[in-house]
């Protein structure tokens, strides 16, 4: 295996295990290379976003594809950088179903210097029947001079 | 019938995110307090950019539920996010606007800010299916 692939399967790690949120989802990277990223969110009640029907809340959905997206720019990228989500947009074609684990699967098909553009699918049994789509555009190099705990000082907003 | 309120409190992932609602008459903002498990970068510490759409599409579900008295849940067509700005471990607020209303679609616009209105972290534009006409495959 390449050191390259060793580097993104450590990061997809980072990135699931240093994350609170993909903790309390319990993310899970499935595979991660060069052609992209396959999660999974395991089902779980108290992620149900209709409780008439037991359906997980599209907003899972939408944090899985950010995620897989993210971790796709990564895979896709030959060194390191920061990223951030600049747009997504999702297409919720149906909804998942009760008690199914959902999966997400994104390839990262174009990186410039500054942007990278993504797609993704979500499905529970087959790429090939989505739940929602999603087509995404991340900033790369995000953090250029912000380092740990930037987010902690007050904001020095230009317009 | 049941309150918006009412509703949420018995949405089990609404209730794991935390989000709470605040009503001025028809006029409302959904909250979104901070908490560790909402973040997505460790580093900086930055809200994951997944939680704030997910918070910002809650949003606009409330506010049709509260202008439009819709007995079942509208349903999620396609949604728009753009991030402005990262997500700091503060408090976020989302005010939701009905565009239109028509027959079965509703198009709504919704924008979140923390410490300042007029610099708003992220944005959501979706499209959201409003009459339950199930279109059998």
């Amino acid at each position: 295996m390449s050191d390259h692939l060793e580097l993104m399967r450590n990061l997809a790690l980072g990135m699931n295990q240093g994350s609170p949120q993909a903790l309390a989802l319990k993310l899970e990277t499935l595979s991660i290379d060069r052609d992209g990223s396959v999660l999974k969110v395991p089902y779980d009640e108290k992620l149900i976003g209709d409780p008439e029907t037991g359906v997980i809340a599209g907003g899972v959905v939408t944090t899985l594809l950010d995620h897989a997206c993210g971790q796709a720019v990564h895979a896709a990228m030959t060194e390191f950088k920061t990223i951030a989500t600049l747009d997504l947009r999702i297409d919720y074609m149906r909804p998942a179903e009760p008690g199914k684990d959902i999966f997400a699967k994104a390839h990262c098909y174009k990186a410039t210097r500054s942007v990278a553009f993504v797609r993704a699918v979500a499905y529970d049994d087959s790429p090939d029947d989505p739940v929602a789509a999603a087509q995404a555009a991340f900033m790369l190099d995000s953090s250029a001079g912000r380092g740990f705990g930037a987010n902690l000082k007050p904001r020095k907003d230009r317009k | 019938m049941e309150s918006v309120q009412a509703r949420l409190a018995r949405i089990p992932y609404a209730q794991f995110l935390g989000v709470k609602l605040e009503l001025a008459g028809d006029e409302m903002t959904a909250i979104l307090p901070f908490g560790r498990h909402i973040i997505g970068n460790p580093v900086l510490p930055a809200i994951h950019g997944g939680v704030l759409g997910a918070f910002m599409e809650m949003t606009a579900l409330a506010q049709l539920l509260l202008t439009e008295g819709q007995e079942r849940q509208p349903r999620v067509i396609d949604v728009s996010i753009e991030y402005l700005r990262s997500g700091r471990p503060l408090t976020t607020f989302a005010r939701a606007e009905i565009k239109k209303v028509g027959r079965r679609i509703a198009n709504v616009h919704v924008e979140a800010w923390q410490d300042r209105r007029a610099a708003p972290i992220a944005a959501l534009r979706g499209h959201f299916l409003v009459s339950p006409t199930e279109v059998k495959p």
